[in-house]
């Protein structure tokens, strides 16, 4: 094994240089980075020119230069790493370190929601299969498939954020569009619910009379300007999603793990006033981590000693509740945030352009992350509708091949509920070759982030290699795109090795 | 489901009248392999929806521009029903903002002075061009690489493996802007054929994956033992089992090949100037989409129209060439059939 990885890593470091030295040269040859000054007026136009060519080292061909290069770039002789400089002087590794945080803030955020959000409706559409919620979903992957990037982020930035703002002018609903939202909310939430027709259609009503009562509060005490959640709103609505939680992972008949997932909500609940009481004094993110781990580990504990047989799907439930009612918590906090900002901005909280406000005068932990979430909304939403779809298709599609395996049909013979055939045998099975998914995905991260970062004018690693490209900038081109190109190959070496590890049946040939 | 011994014959026609499963079970005895395919892909409606509008689409492109070998002077010219060409001048609108009009249905640029619908009509034949060279050319070299890599396997797969790993570390923005600035001048094929020339990865791994299964099967042995040569064995029993993965494949390299293309010309690295494509027409006209909105929305919607359809008919296609996607059984289903049979039985 041992042996195995380290040949796979000497491979992939040829790789790695094939393919920058590739680049440099194609790159070198996409332009002329003396083009501007050959054409100027200037008298001492052949001085500069032979100053530039001095710095650029253009005597030296391209397929010679780049040892130049990746000799700087390894220190070799110098002894630290050195990009070199961009056109303008600056210091490229100064250019990419400010960058890559805006670009992993982005797409991380982006490539988690896809995947969680992608499998859970793929598994759904997949035991579904052939419902009226199959086909939609399977009609909406396919749309969002075919969606360029480029046309919806223009079309969310227009559509979406104006409105929402215009709308934030004067946030009432009237009555008619209440009724209209309201019917086509229920009508998507039904679509989870399978059953008999008659089912169905109480689930709709009571679902639709729900959401007619809560948007028309919502709307009369104007939420939407001051939304706030509250303890008891925390209470109940946590207290919701642990039952429904433990219905899907445990089962309601398994009455340890239901009182171990409220347990915990009432630990979360407890501990609404000491939290916002400590954030608010000094809120920073060491802090906040330090406080949702010390939740988990809590709510591991209420697990763990809940019971003393079968311990997995009790604590299980009581971590899955811990976890969505601190994120209630936050949520919480946050929009207890919202109307100072609000105020702050001028009334037009969301935002369209940048990775953040760099005039916004506030010092509060929660304002400022709302900051960042404001801004983060819309590329976030626009990234996640396209790599949503493939998620859902391919969860989709191994689980029904899973499902169709003689392992499944024996589980399903000896009497197993259903619940468990699922999670226990289909799903996991299924989910392995994802993890080849997720690598590709990660290695595509830069190009598919080039176009939202333009559209959005955020400053990330893409619109750096957009701009390299644009303006001749060889050193700060080769900089984004080593730092890619490593990324991909890494992450198909890992995907691979990670494979082998989770997946006995592919052993590795020695 | 139907083919089955004669004894259970009047079960499961009872089966098929009574419970759901015979709903989408295509009665398939006596057909030959194609006409199976073919019958299963026409019973797919959205695939076949995409076909029709995919076939009529290019029609009323290359109808409405007329069709002009070599370049758009040359004397081969079959006109066009339209009345302006993308090149044409046109110095007035009925619309005083260039709103659609009867003259300009989908609008008129005053900036420019022309008719968008010649402009849009210009720039989906671009991008049906370069999605069509991108999606053969790809489609051939990753048949041609996923067939030998698969089938040789040992030290030939490591190598090319390597190699398509290789290949997928050179970002097709780059490829784009080598192509603008020393081919500019040449039209959009260079671009599209060098583009193809990258983006067979994908594929090739789908196909590598299926010649590894299929050469362990036992009528590969059979016709190596017959005496069959490497090359007969891979054209005339490997590839044509494996023939839905590549066109299943192609297709979504089609697909995805439009979004390409559109991408990069939106950015500026794509189809360069005097050339139009749809990418640069929504790049052109992002600014105004608040007081011109149609210029903005045309050729987005000829975008989603067209990588849709190609999706579907991918999906039909798949779902014709797999007989793996069948029905899954449900339990309610099983309960059904028994008492379906039950009742049978009793008479």
């Amino acid at each position: 094994m041992l042996a195995y990885i380290g040949r796979r890593i000497s491979i992939a470091l040829l790789i790695l240089f094939g393919s920058t030295y590739l680049t440099y040269n194609l790159a070198a040859y996409s332009g002329d980075p003396l083009a501007g000054i050959r054409e100027s007026l200037d008298p001492k136009k052949e001085v500069i020119m032979a100053e530039l060519s001095r710095f650029y080292q253009l005597d030296v061909p391209p397929p010679a230069r780049y040892f130049l290069w990746i000799q700087k770039v390894f220190g070799i002789g110098t002894g630290q790493v050195d990009f070199g400089l961009t056109v303008k002087r600056l210091s490229v590794l100064d250019e990419i370190s400010s960058a890559i945080p805006t670009t992993l803030r982005l797409v991380t955020v982006a490539t988690f929601l896809a995947i969680v959000l992608g499998i859970t409706f793929g598994v759904i559409s997949a035991i579904r299969q052939y419902s009226r919620l199959d086909y939609s979903l399977t009609f909406l992957s396919f749309f969002l498939f075919s969606l360029p990037i480029f046309w919806v982020a223009v079309m969310l930035k227009e559509y979406l954020v104006i409105q929402f703002n215009a709308f934030l002018e004067d946030p009432t609903i009237g009555i008619i569009s209440n009724v209209v939202i309201s019917a086509l909310l229920a009508v998507i939430i039904t679509g989870f619910v399978g059953g008999t027709r008659r089912r169905v259609l109480i689930t709709w009503a009571v679902t639709f009379a729900v959401l007619m009562v809560v948007l028309q509060a919502a709307s009369w005490t104007s939420w939407f300007r001051e939304p706030t959640i509250g303890i008891f709103g925390i209470g109940l609505i946590g207290a919701m999603t642990s039952v429904g939680l433990t219905h899907v992972f445990a089962g309601l008949g398994n009455k340890k793990a239901l009182y171990s997932g409220l347990a915990a909500v009432g630990v979360g609940v407890a501990f609404y006033y000491p939290f916002g009481q400590i954030m608010n004094e000094s809120g920073n993110y060491l802090l906040f981590l330090a406080l949702g781990l010390l939740m988990l580990s809590m709510s591991y504990f209420i697990g763990y000693f809940f019971t003393k047989i079968d311990k997995g799907p009790v604590i299980r439930s009581a971590m899955l509740s811990a976890f969505f009612v601190s994120f209630f918590i936050v949520i919480d906090k946050l929009m207890q945030a919202w109307k100072p900002y609000y105020e702050l901005t001028d009334g037009k909280p969301m935002q369209t352009d940048g990775a953040y406000n760099l005039t916004l005068e506030s010092n509060d932990f929660w304002v400022l992350n709302l900051d960042l979430l404001t801004h983060l909304a819309l590329p976030t939403l626009a990234l996640t509708l396209i790599s949503f779809a493939g998620y859902l298709r391919y969860s989709r599609a191994s689980l029904l091949e899973v499902l169709n395996m003689d392992y499944v049909r024996t589980a399903r013979a000896k009497g197993m509920p259903e619940r468990e055939v699922i999670l226990r045998h289909a799903f996991r099975n299924s989910m392995l070759p994802l993890t080849t998914l997720v690598a590709f995905d990660i290695a595509g991260i830069v190009g598919g982030a080039i176009i939202t970062e333009r559209v959005f004018s955020w400053r990330g690693m893409g619109s750096l290699a957009n701009e390299a490209i644009l303006g001749q900038d060889l050193n700060l081109l080769m900089a984004t795109f080593a730092i890619t190109a490593f990324l991909a190959v890494m992450a198909t070496l890992a995907a691979d090795l990670i494979y082998s590890v989770l997946d006995p049946r592919i052993r590795i040939r020695k | 489901m139907a083919i089955n011994s004669k004894k259970s014959k009047k079960a499961d026609a009872a089966v098929e009248q009574n419970s759901e499963v015979g709903k989408d079970v295509i009665q398939t005895q006596g057909l030959s392999q194609g006409q199976i395919i073919r019958k299963k892909f026409f019973a797919h409606k959205p695939a076949v929806a995409g076909l029709v509008f995919m076939i009529l689409f290019i029609i009323f492109v290359y109808s409405a521009s007329g069709i002009h070998l070599g370049s758009d002077r040359s004397p081969f010219t079959i006109p066009g029903w339209w009345k302006y060409a993308h090149t044409d001048t046109v110095m007035t609108s009925d619309c005083p903002t260039g709103c659609p009009t009867w003259n300009h249905p989908m609008g008129y640029v005053p900036t420019q002075a022309k008719d968008y619908f010649s402009l849009v009509m210009r720039g989906s034949e671009i991008s049906l061009m370069v999605m069509v060279v991108i999606g053969l050319l790809g489609g051939l070299i990753g048949t041609v690489m996923g067939s030998v890599s698969g089938f040789f396997g040992g030290i030939v797969d490591a190598i090319m493996m390597r190699f398509t790993d290789f290949i997928i570390t050179v970002p097709s923005i780059l490829i784009g802007a080598v192509i603008g600035y020393r081919m500019g001048n040449l039209g959009v094929l260079p671009l599209a054929i060098f583009l193809g020339l990258f983006s067979w990865t994908g594929l090739t791994r789908l196909v590598r994956g299926e010649f590894l299964s299929l050469r362990e099967r036992e009528f590969v042995d059979a016709a190596r033992v017959a005496g069959a040569s490497n090359t007969r064995i891979i054209f005339k029993h490997i590839l044509p089992n494996s023939v839905g993965v590549i066109i299943v494949s192609t297709t979504l390299l089609l697909s995805g090949a439009i979004l390409t293309e559109t991408g990069l010309s939106f950015l500026g690295f794509g189809v360069q100037y005097p050339d139009v494509s749809l990418g640069v027409l929504i790049s052109e006209h992002q600014g105004e989409f608040v007081y011109a909105p149609w210029l903005f929305w045309w050729p987005g919607v000829i975008i989603v129209a067209i990588a849709l359809s190609i999706n579907f008919i991918g999906d039909g296609l798949r779902d014709a060439f797999d007989p793996r996607q069948r029905r899954q059984l449900k339990r309610k289903d099983f309960m059904a059939k028994t008492s379906t049979r039950e009742a049978v039985n009793k008479k």
